[in-house]
């Protein structure tokens, strides 16, 4: 049976990495998790210099998901690679490092930094962020803010990078194209959808910082979707998350077009939630013969879809 | 190697209106909790609750099947109200011992716990561990939230100081002022090696936390705040403190009591 997949350079040993922002530095859940059993680890997104975050209350649960206003909280990009990353590279697996900044510079000279040391094997950038030099602007929502941002990352780095895509734009497609056209090997989404709720005794916001990110399966159906549409409209290959709690909604986010899948607030729930869709997706393949894992990306069936396909050929 | 396990429910009984006490049973139970930790605990496998909720450890227990742990909890909201409905022979899905506990305090202290409403639960087991050499103020809002009142009485070998807000049982007023009556009556102790450990709700313990600055007291007390993942992963239980966020799951729940900034 063949789990492995592809993403630029990178060749994972199955399609199930870990959500940035959820599992930590990967420390954190080494004790009920083999690490090495992951296609990949993801890391929380860094910045250049460390960051504080948001004050508290930072989550909230909501119906079927979460809300999270974190911050960007993290230790700096220096501080992961002197602390964080000897326990990381102990493991065989992929370690791709989620990174972000306030400007196209800092995007370029993090990625830089990150693509100058051994053990980390992919970088993600999340556009989901402000932009300081327009303050108007989040560069995952503006095509030309991504576009240019995406491409000075490009040029400083020859690591598998990874665009994750923000969910608060009207056409995802046109996004992860931009960010294709811009040298990205693969897109990822969805990043958290921004949301917020109300304490109606106190009429406060529940929220330290008003409004959060939305988690969890309530967003599985908009993710699932922003896939299959993503899927549709570029060559690079597309990693799924969003909801996803066990291994049929990781085949879900297959069938609509994804390459892998992330695996986020999952996590919290169950611990070992990673290693259990991955034993998940290896009986669903037994069951079904299928013997090559990629058989199943984009595999969605509707008379509908195949007619659109031909028609366009 | 912690687990993600799943427990079955012995007891799930009333313990006073409102609380109960929940007794989970496993061959699995792997470490022994430390008073102060607490467990992530989940009812079902519907997504709404969806997190699981912490709860402090309230005694740790044997029995022929294997390990059992003992939760005091207040029926506070939709996780708990579902909790409550739970039976016995039903499983819940749970994973811990987390969060770093209580120190102990030296030979030559003398422990004094502060426990607010349901922060009994986790100074009990301390309480326990200390042998009752200690002295307990235990104050809730009314003398219906005031749990285990006679196992405290058989436990606590000095002072043991009860107070309701509302006067309905024992010192009519706070725990604070409850502590700052007996110090000003016994202004021997303050000289001493007097060590606080303190348990309640977020408004308690920055009066506790005022009152110790005030008096030059050292000691502990034990946060709560939202929690998501509980072993240090999310960032989502921050509390702010003089050496910036900390996470209550992680370097918490206990901190010195001069490190929060309130
Ligand atoms: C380390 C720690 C130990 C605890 N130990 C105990 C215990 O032994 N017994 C007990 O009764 N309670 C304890 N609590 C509080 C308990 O976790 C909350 O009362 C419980 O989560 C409420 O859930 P709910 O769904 O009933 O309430 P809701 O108000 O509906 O909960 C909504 C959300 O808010 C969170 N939340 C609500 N109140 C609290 C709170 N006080 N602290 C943290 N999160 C909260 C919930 O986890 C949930 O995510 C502890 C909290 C912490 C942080
Ligand atoms: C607490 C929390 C923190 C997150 N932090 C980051 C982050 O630092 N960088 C990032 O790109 N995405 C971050 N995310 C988004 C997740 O990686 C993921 O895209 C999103 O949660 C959807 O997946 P899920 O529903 O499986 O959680 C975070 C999500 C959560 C819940
Ligand atoms: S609850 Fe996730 S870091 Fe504390």
């Amino acid at each position: 049976m063949n789990l492995t997949v592809n993403i630029g350079k990178l060749k994972l040993k199955n399609p199930v990495m870990t959500a940035s922002g959820t599992f930590g530095y990967g420390e954190e859940y080494s004790e009920f998790v083999d690490l090495n059993k992951l296609g990949a680890v993801v890391v929380k997104g860094l910045s250049l210099l460390p960051r504080e975050g948001n004050p508290p209350p930072r989550i909230v649960e909501t119906p079927a998901g979460m809300l999270n206003a974190i911050g960007l909280q993290n230790i700096g990009i220096e501080n992961f690679i002197r602390e964080k990353l000897s326990f990381l590279r102990q493991f065989d697996t992929s370690v791709i490092v989620n990174f972000f900044g306030d400007s196209i510079d800092e995007y370029a000279k993090a990625a830089e930094r990150l693509s100058a040391v051994d053990g980390i094997h992919g970088l993600e950038m999340n556009i989901s962020c402000p932009n300081k030099e327009a303050d108007w602007r989040i560069f995952g929502t503006d095509p030309k803010g991504t576009f240019e941002v995406v491409s000075a990352v490009r040029k400083v780095t020859d690591l598998t990078l990874i665009v994750k895509l923000s969910p608060n734009v009207t056409d995802i497609a046109l996004m992860a194209k931009v960010a294709e056209d811009a040298g990205a090997d693969a897109v990822s989404l969805i990043n958290t959808i921004t949301g917020m709720a109300i304490d109606i005794k106190t009429k406060r916001p529940r929220l330290g910082n008003i409004t959060g990110g939305l988690s969890g399966p309530a967003i599985k159906p908009i993710a699932v979707r922003m896939v299959y549409e993503t899927f549709r409209a570029v060559k690079i290959p597309v990693i799924g998350m969003g909801g996803i709690m066990n291994s049929s909604d990781a085949i879900e986010f297959l069938l609509a077009g994804a390459t892998a899948v992330a695996v986020g607030t999952a996590n919290f729930i169950n611990p070992s939630a990673t290693n259990d869709i991955i034993k998940g997706i290896e009986s669903f393949m037994a069951e079904n013969n299928i013997t090559d894992l990629n058989e199943l990306t984009g595999g969605i069936k509707s008379p509908q879809i195949e007619m659109e396909a031909s028609g366009a050929e | 190697m912690s687990k993600y396990i799943r427990a079955k429910i012995t007891e799930n009984t009333p313990v006073n209106k409102g609380h109960n006490l929940l007794v989970l049973s496993s061959d699995n139970i792997q470490q022994h909790p430390l008073p102060g930790q607490f467990y992530m605990i989940g009812t079902d496998f519907s997504y709404d609750p969806l997190l699981k909720r912490p709860f402090s450890i309230f005694r740790e227990t044997s029995s022929a099947e294997g390990g059992e742990l003992q939760f005091l909890y207040r029926i506070k909201g939709k996780g708990t109200e579902r909790m409550k409905e739970m039976k016995k022979g039903d499983t819940v899905n749970l994973f811990g011992p987390l969060g770093n506990g209580y120190p102990m305090p030296g030979k030559n202290f003398t422990p004094v716990l502060i426990a607010g409403g349901i922060g009994i639960a986790s100074l009990f087991p301390l309480a326990e561990k200390l042998s009752g050499n200690i002295h307990f103020f235990y104050g809730a809002r009314t003398s219906g939230e005031l749990l285990m009142l006679n196992e405290l009485k058989g436990l606590v070998k000095k002072e043991l100081i009860i107070s309701a807000d509302d006067g309905s049982e024992g010192r009519k007023g706070t725990v604070v002022d409850a502590l700052n009556v007996f110090l000003t009556s016994n202004p021997q102790l303050l000289t001493s090696n007097f060590l606080l450990y303190a348990c309640g709700p977020s408004p308690m313990l920055e009066a506790v936390s005022k009152f110790a600055a005030e008096k030059g007291i050292k000691g502990y007390i034990s946060m709560e705040e939202n929690m998501a993942c509980g072993v240090g992963a999310c960032l989502g239980c921050a509390v702010k403190t003089k050496k910036g966020y900390k996470r209550v799951c992680k370097e918490g729940p206990v901190f010195e009591i001069g490190e929060i900034v309130w």
